[in-house]
């Protein structure tokens, strides 16, 4: 059925009409090269800096901090390995999560077949991690923390303030995946001293393929990108002008609507929460109950498989997302959910819906309405179920 | 998501023959809940034809319309019949599964031969060509 309410925005959100139009002109109008002198390049010279300017004051920046790149991985690459490049005559030592998105997690992997050592915090139940295990984890030859803002699946946000605390206070650089989380929580890269970084256009209301590094002055690091002298040198490659514009619009929307559309959002989620907790028994929120993304549901459902639940959602006209095996591509569940201490079969029960400022309570009422009926009918096919009942009894 | 055939859809969103049999003549459970699937086949056997055939699954799309298919198949056949179903079988009789999927088959194949190695176990009887079901079936991933 054609999806008619869309529940995945932490997956990728649409792109929103004022961003749509800003973009627009940058196809087959202003389409020069910025790099060029003469007058229709300079139109995309300019476009290029105010976009710089809309990311900088979203993150309380200044806009020769922002660098263009094409997405948050790429973001999350530029800041691991060119961190871990320039740093490594000072140490090899990295200190993450556990609960990383994979652009962090592969990315360590990587710089571990190159001789450098990670420690992987772990996680509470609610999937945050605890600032005693971060201190205790920091050495000497200690170079970099990277700590996500607020995790893709769960939603939970991390303590970052006090994280870049301890970061400053031991001279360490600190990187934040804030992909998830910018345009939805207020972000200071100042008062929460982070180093670096990372952010994406998709998840925002932008294009697809277009994100930013946000490098503090004075951080060393490698450049990414090798080739022409754009962004500083340090990422190479004719901009991406069209994208680049609407992730500057769509950040100054998002952080002009902050409060508004978090106001809006909590209260659709937890009511979507609640609902849910309410109506269907044997089911549990995952993350946090109140550090998390203003959009973020995240519930598991004893008995039942996430995929099997997705495809009934969807032929209801629901999208929605999951982390069992079936979805990840591989037979474990998601590396988040066993992380929160989840056992495997409740991982593979999970059900993940994120919203977005479109999103209305009248859809919020459907999905309360739908999911009992979808979630009874997997249960009574399910012979997990069919024993808890004997046993029960 | 995945690309299931229209047949896999089919028998994902109506599954045939969902449910327990009191009394049966064989249960079979094949899977484990660590790798997100568990099939539970139950069957009656009469007069050396499988009357009937009912299911319990735990698992994704491809799980379910498995389970289905497989006792689908199996109804009506006698024990002889019924052993030569294999998981390709039901995959064709699915119009096929996706790469990822496909042991989701194995399990269902599984599933049934676990059922009458049962009910031969409870009637002391040898079904040629029948083995013991495997306990770990994590290795079906393989495939
Ligand atoms: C936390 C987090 N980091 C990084 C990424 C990767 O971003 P992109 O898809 O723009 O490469 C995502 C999105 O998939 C994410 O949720």
């Amino acid at each position: 059925m054609k999806t008619n309410i869309y529940f995945d925005n932490a997956a990728t959100t649409p792109v929103r009409k004022e961003v749509y139009n800003e973009i627009l002109p940058y196809f087959m109008q202003y389409y020069g090269n910025a790099s060029s002198v003469y007058n229709i390049a300079r139109e995309s010279k300019k476009a290029l800096e105010k976009a710089r300017q809309q990311v900088a004051k979203a993150l309380n920046a200044d806009a020769e901090e922002i660098y263009f790149t094409a997405g948050g991985s790429e973001s999350d690459n530029f800041a691991l390995k060119g961190v871990a490049e320039a740093m490594q005559k000072k140490g090899k030592h990295i200190i993450t999560t556990q609960i990383e998105h994979h652009a962090i997690l592969h990315t360590c992997e990587y710089l571990q077949q190159r001789g450098f050592e990670i420690t992987y915090l772990p996680v509470d139940e609610y999937g945050k991690i605890r600032l005693e295990d971060l201190k205790k984890a920091i050495r000497e030859d200690t170079i970099l923390i990277s700590v996500m803002f607020a995790n893709n699946e769960i939603g939970t946000i991390q303590p970052i303030k006090q994280i870049g605390e301890i970061a400053k206070e031991k001279g360490i650089y600190f990187h934040t995946d804030a992909v998830q989380a910018v345009g939805h929580i207020k972000i200071d890269v100042k008062e929460m001293n982070i180093d670096l970084l990372s952010l994406s256009g998709h998840k925002l209301c932008a294009p697809k393929g277009v994100g930013a590094i946000y490098i503090k002055k004075g951080v060393t690091i490698q450049p990414f990108v090798h080739g022409g002298a754009q962004e500083k040198k340090r990422r190479a490659g004719t901009e991406n002008i069209a994208g680049i514009v609407g992730l500057g619009k769509a950040i100054e929307l998002a952080d002009k609507e902050i409060e508004e559309n978090t106001k809006k959002l909590v209260y659709l989620r937890d009511k979507l929460i609640n609902g849910i907790l309410e109506n269907i028994p044997y089911s549990k929120l995952n993350g946090h109950p109140i550090d998390r993304l203003p959009g973020n549901c995240n519930i598991s459902f004893d008995f039942i498989e996430g995929e099997a639940m997705l495809l009934l959602l969807d032929s209801k006209g629901i999208a929605a997302s999951s982390g069992s095996a079936c979805t990840s591509g591989s037979l474990d569940p998601s590396h988040v959910l066993l992380a929160i201490g989840l056992p495997h079969e409740k991982a593979h029960g999970s059900l993940r819906m994120t919203l977005e400022h479109y999103n209305t309570e009248q859809e919020v009422d459907t999905v309360l309405k739908e999911l009992p009926m979808i979630v009874s009918k997997l249960r009574d096919m399910s012979p997990l179920y069919e024993t808890f009942l004997k046993e029960k009894k | 998501m995945m690309e299931y055939s229209d047949k896999v859809m089919e028998h994902f969103m109506n599954p045939k023959n969902v449910g327990e049999i009191e009394n049966a003549s064989g249960i079979g459970t094949v899977g484990n809940a660590k790798c997100g699937d568990i099939m539970k086949v139950y069957i009656t056997v009469e007069n050396g034809i499988i009357k009937d055939a009912k299911f319990k699954t735990f698992g994704c799309g491809a799980a379910i319309a498995t389970s289905s298919m497989a006792t689908e198949l199996i109804k009506g056949k006698t024990i002889q019949q019924a052993l030569e179903i294999t998981n390709k079988t039901v995959m064709e009789a699915l119009d096929g599964l996706p790469p990822v999927k496909v042991h989701c088959s194995c399990l269902a194949e599984e599933a049934l031969h676990a059922a009458l190695w049962d009910y031969a176990q409870k009637n002391n009887i040898v079904i040629e060509g029948l083995k013991k079901p495997v306990d770990d079936i994590e290795h079906l991933h393989n495939v």
